[in-house]
């Protein structure tokens, strides 16, 4: 038998590919920077944030509506890697101010002189004026670069290895991930952090060297980054699960005990994926936090990990468009909600003020998808195909887990 | 401290041939010359005769004399005491008669030095210490034992036979060896009056006995002169830096260039764009600007400035030590002592009162937790909104008091009430939502995620994101305190109490109860428990909405010690969970043994660092993850067909 395409095998890659192409060109030729001008600038970068929260939750989808491991703590790898690059661009901004402004002083600067200024413009905030060692690579990109994917690599790896390792699962796992995000988000929260306590990094909009460059354009470059990086790992995901690996994965997912007794290393298979997905999720951070320009350890509290897991159920789990169909769905109905731009409904003597409100809705709603829609936003797809799950209906024979359903015992 | 001796034996010598037939005005009167030019050496005695007068109007006199009162009417030469009144002032003759008044023009004020006030202050205290008045004699201690003297000493110990009132007999005999102690001029009275002390830990007798042992930092060339304390090598002691900066105050060295001064010298000496033969464009290397300044010192344009290596010649020239202020070597070594025998009293009680503390955090960690215990440990069903029933509570104690003004009798209901309303929630959350997922443990979770996001909101549109009052009763307020070190507020007692009562009520319902049975045989096995004529919905039922009961019970506890504001519950989620995992999942002794190290250890983290709390709760979750790696199962396991799976 000859193998078809990879495209032919899994025909909703190219459909997902050929719509995000079609919908950047469409994007482009809206925009203030290259095109018309029907979309402005901060509009493109709420669908430029929206991209990189649709790869971290395609991220969320591989490890947990594939491997079954629900984690708390992607957003932390997500927001840790926009740490790390958001340092990069704190230091180089801080140090094109800081040399222009000793420039004038007379004398040429020294690099000494050059480092105290920027580690006193940066670090006066929390009442500190030297520089801390982990911003030793800060000068240069590529170094932080590396640390961008590093840092929060190496912290799943070493979570991973600890959790996995002594059989932590279920929602025992999940909350052991949620602990750690706490643990990450209250000592971020610290001034001797040494990343500046609450006040977190700023200004990182402002690119080094593209001070004269418009953000019109900036934000368009950033957009076409943020769909090539979806596009890439969503093309780089789906060959990833369609293959024989795909199919250990959803085993383990299905049976662990029985995956690990047909002598697969059930734990390898889970620390690689939760490797992956938290660099995955450090390169969204990465792309994110350079158009959102600002980042504080809010960021990475615990709840923002379980909107992500929000967005993955909402799309619908075990499928990679589910996945990206949620996050761009509910991250934009949540901006439009909580702008404040719709006007209140009067319900006599109250009004529906919607940003008061928007939470109750989410919240709300996301049980009835977890009650009534287990596939999610996905399972429209599966009706409009007709692929049905088996019949299951009628009461339970007994109280016992996979006990036989009335209508199936008839049979 | 001579002087004052002097003044004591002037009063002994001159108080019988003086003072005895004789009023203040008199004495005032005879020694008039004197009075109106006081001389430091020779005034004592006419102030001593004043004091031992015993004419009531010796005081006002003194008093008015000390703040440059006590006047001289320009037109008869005549002495008055003034006091401000309007544009002028009005005058007491020295026997106590209203004498008009006057304005300032008229008046010459007697203006006594420095050292004849202190004289004069020294006869007030005296007068203070011996006032009929209790209060004011108290009143005098307080303001000696707030700014002790050298001068309050003697008074003090005249005073002492005098006293009549027991209590202030034995606070003036404290303060008498607190004054000694740091005052008197015999060593041997001083250490004995150190000693005396003994192993008392309260804050006064430390803060006596500190200012004895404190040192400053000096260099010197030869052997150290004073008392020395120890001897400080630069480098491990004290930085280089420092060293240096100790003899540069002490005059011994010439300051070290700063770079911010050698900017300043380089820029004021820029010719022809460039400075001491280098460009200025150059000059963006810490070496090249060295390099120019070295030349302009050369040139004599600049001062010398101290350079790394005359640094360091200065610092091994020097040696340095930490001497004690004070001089006597008998007195610091004797303070040295006492204290430290005091520091290790201390430290004990200091582990007295981390214990206490520990327990009642962990008593409020285990009430947090118990409901949980319940749907957690015994269901196995996971629910984050358990932390917006522990918040509910609390707001139904917040409007029970809005209606019942009496706060002892508005916790009396808000504590049923608030058990009836979370149970209800409880309840209906259970018969809605849960009991569709009970196959489906990870969505149970989201699906009370998503409830707890939706309630926590609810909470917030309704009562504000201010932080709203929850408040104890009166009886309730206040601490327990066993010394200065160990106290324990009452709130706290309360909780811990209320935690023990919650603990042996579940003990109880567990163990004793029909229920507590049922809710055993549906967890084992829930088809043998149906076949036996269980209703294992009933049960479930139950058992949940008695869980989020006690959450909300808790809450009415935790609100009475923190605010009560719409995310307090979610504060406790993680660490409640945290408490049921660590201490083993479906024992309720687990439960309270993951409470006590969680509280133990978030104390002590705290005690180790105690300005950032935030590091602690860091510390004890990377603990807490730790900890499960070797004892997956939490502290107590189960095991057997108990433990499942």
């Amino acid at each position: 038998m000859t193998r078809r395409s990879f495209f032919a095998r899994n025909p909703s890659a190219l459909i997902f590919i050929a719509c995000l192409a079609v919908f950047t060109l469409a994007v482009t030729l809206m925009s203030e920077g290259y095109g018309a001008g029907f979309i402005s600038t901060s509009f493109v970068k709420t669908l430029g944030k929206t991209l990189c929260l649709c790869l971290v939750a395609l991220a969320m989808d591989l490890i947990w509506g594939y491997a079954g491991i629900l984690s708390l703590g992607h957003m932390a790898f997500f927001a840790l890697g926009g740490y790390m690059i958001g340092m990069w661009l704190m230091y180089a901004r801080t140090e094109e101010i800081v040399v222009t402004a000793l420039a004038q002083g007379g004398l040429p600067a020294t690099p000494e002189e050059i480092q105290q200024g920027i580690a006193t413009q940066i670090f006066g905030v929390v009442g500190s004026s030297d520089l801390p060692a982990i911003w030793s690579f800060a000068h240069s990109l590529p170094l932080q670069l590396i640390l961008a994917l590093a840092v929060p690599g190496l912290l799943a790896l070493v979570f991973g290895w600890l959790a996995f390792r002594s059989r932590v699962t279920g929602v025992y796992l999940s909350i052991l991930t949620q602990a750690m995000t706490l643990a990450l988000a209250l000592y971020l929260f610290q001034n001797d952090s040494g990343l500046r306590g609450n006040n977190g990094l700023s200004g990182l909009q402002n690119l080094p060297g593209l001070g004269d460059t418009a953000q019109d354009l900036v934000s368009i470059w950033f957009f076409w980054a943020s769909a090539l990086a979806l596009g890439l790992g969503y093309l780089a995901l789906s060959w990833l699960v369609s293959g024989k690996f795909g199919s250990v994965v959803r085993a383990i997912r299905d049976d662990e005990a029985r995956v690990r007794f047909l002598g697969y290393p059930v734990e390898v298979y889970k620390l690689f994926l939760f490797t992956l997905t938290a660099l995955i999720a450090a390169l969204a951070g990465v792309l994110y936090y350079p158009q959102a320009g600002i980042i504080n350890p809010a960021e990475l509290a615990p709840i923002a990990s379980i909107y992500l897991a929000v967005w993955v159920a909402i799309g619908g789990r075990g499928r990679l468009y589910g996945a990206v169909l949620g996050a761009a769905f509910v991250s934009l109905l949540s901006s439009l909600f909580t702008s404040g731009r719709l006007p209140d409904i009067p319900l006599g003597p109250v009004s529906l003020n919607w940003v008061d409100w928007w939470l109750v809705i989410l919240g709300l709603s996301f049980v009835a998808v977890t009650l009534f829609a287990p596939k999610g936003i996905g399972g429209l797809f599966d009706r409009f195909q007709h692929i049905g799950s088996p019949d299951r209906k009628g009461a339970q024979l007994g109280p016992d887990d996979g006990s036989l359903q009335e209508q199936e015992a008839q049979k | 401290m001579r002087l004052t001796a002097c003044i004591l034996a002037a009063i002994l010598w001159f108080a019988p041939s003086l003072a005895i037939a004789q009023d203040a005005n008199a004495i005032v009167t005879e020694n008039r010359a004197q009075i109106e030019k006081p001389s430091r050496q020779t005034i004592g005695p006419v102030i001593a005769a004043l004091a031992a007068s015993g004419d009531p109007m010796a005081d006002d006199i003194l008093t008015a004399w000390e703040d440059r009162r006590l006047v001289i009417r320009k037109s008869d030469q005549a002495m008055f005491i003034a006091v401000p009144e309007g544009d002028g002032f009005a005058l007491t003759a020295l026997d106590g008669t209203a004498a008009g008044t006057a304005v300032a023009a008229d008046l010459t004020a007697l203006k006594p030095n420095a050292g004849v006030r202190g004289l004069i202050a020294t006869v007030l205290v005296q007068f203070t210490l011996s006032d009929p008045d209790p209060a004011i004699r108290a009143e005098a201690l307080a303001s000696i034992a707030r700014d002790p003297t050298a001068e309050a000493l003697e008074p003090l110990r005249a005073s002492l036979v005098s006293e009549a009132d027991p209590a202030l007999k034995a606070q003036k005999e404290r303060l008498e060896r607190f004054l000694t102690l740091r005052f008197d001029a015999d060593p041997a009275a001083r250490v004995a009056a150190i000693e005396s002390l003994g192993t008392d830990t309260s804050l006064d007798v430390r803060a006596a006995l500190n200012p004895l042992v404190a040192t400053k930092r000096i260099a010197s060339l030869g052997d150290p002169p004073g008392n020395l304390a120890r001897t400080l090598t630069p480098g491990t002691d004290l930085t280089a830096v420092e060293a240096y900066d100790i003899l540069v105050a002490a005059s011994l060295a010439p300051a070290r260039l700063t770079l911010e001064d050698q900017r300043t010298a380089l820029l004021a000496n820029i010719v022809n764009g460039s400075v001491g033969g280098v460009p200025v464009a150059d000059l963006d290397t810490q070496e090249a600007r060295n390099r120019a300044y070295t030349a302009l010192e050369v040139a004599g344009t600049v001062p010398t400035a101290a350079t790394d290596d005359e640094v360091t010649a200065a610092l091994a020239a020097h040696s340095f030590h930490e001497v004690y202020v004070e001089p006597d070597a008998t007195v610091t070594s004797a303070a040295t002592a006492t204290l430290a025998a005091i520091d290790r009293k201390v430290a004990f009680m200091q582990a007295a009162d981390l214990g206490l503390d520990a327990l009642s955090l962990a008593a409020i960690f285990f009430l947090a937790a118990i409901g949980l215990a319940i749907t957690f440990g015994v269901m196995g069903v996971i629910n984050m909104a358990h932390g917006e029933f522990i918040t509910m509570g609390a707001y139904t104690g917040f409007v029970v008091q809005l209606f019942i003004p009496d706060y002892t009798l508005s916790i009396l209901v808000a504590l049923p009430l608030a058990f009836a309303v979370t149970f209800g929630a409880g309840v209906a959350m259970e018969r809605l939502v849960i009991r569709h997922l009970y196959k489906r443990p990870l969505e149970t979770l989201l699906a009370t995620f998503g409830i707890s996001i939706a309630l926590q909101q609810i909470l917030k549109n309704v009562f504000g994101t201010q932080a709203r009052p929850l408040t104890a009763p009166g009886w309730l307020d206040g601490a327990l305190e066993f010394n200065d070190v160990v106290s324990i507020s009452y709130i706290r007692i309360a909780i811990f109490v209320l935690a023990l009562i919650f603990l042996a009520f579940f003990l109880y319902l567990m163990k004793r109860t029909r229920l507590g049975l049922e809710v055993r045989a549906v967890t084992q096995n829930p088809a043998m428990a149906a076949s036996m004529g269980i209703n294992p919905d009933r049960i479930n039922m139950l058992t949940f909405g008695l869980g989020s009961g006690i959450a909300g019970i808790a809450g009415v506890a935790i609100g009475l010690y923190a605010k009560v504001t719409s995310e307090m519950g979610a504060d406790y989620i993680v660490q409640s969970f945290m408490t049921v995992v660590v201490g083993g999942v479906g024992n309720v002794w687990g439960t309270l043994a993951g409470a006590t190290m969680i509280g133990s250890l978030q104390k002590v983290i705290e005690f180790l660092n105690p300005s950032n709390t935030l590091a602690a709760q860091t510390y004890m979750i990377l603990f807490i993850i730790l900890f499960i790696q070797f004892r997956p199962r939490g502290i107590i396991a189960l095991r057997g067909r108990a433990a499942g799976d």
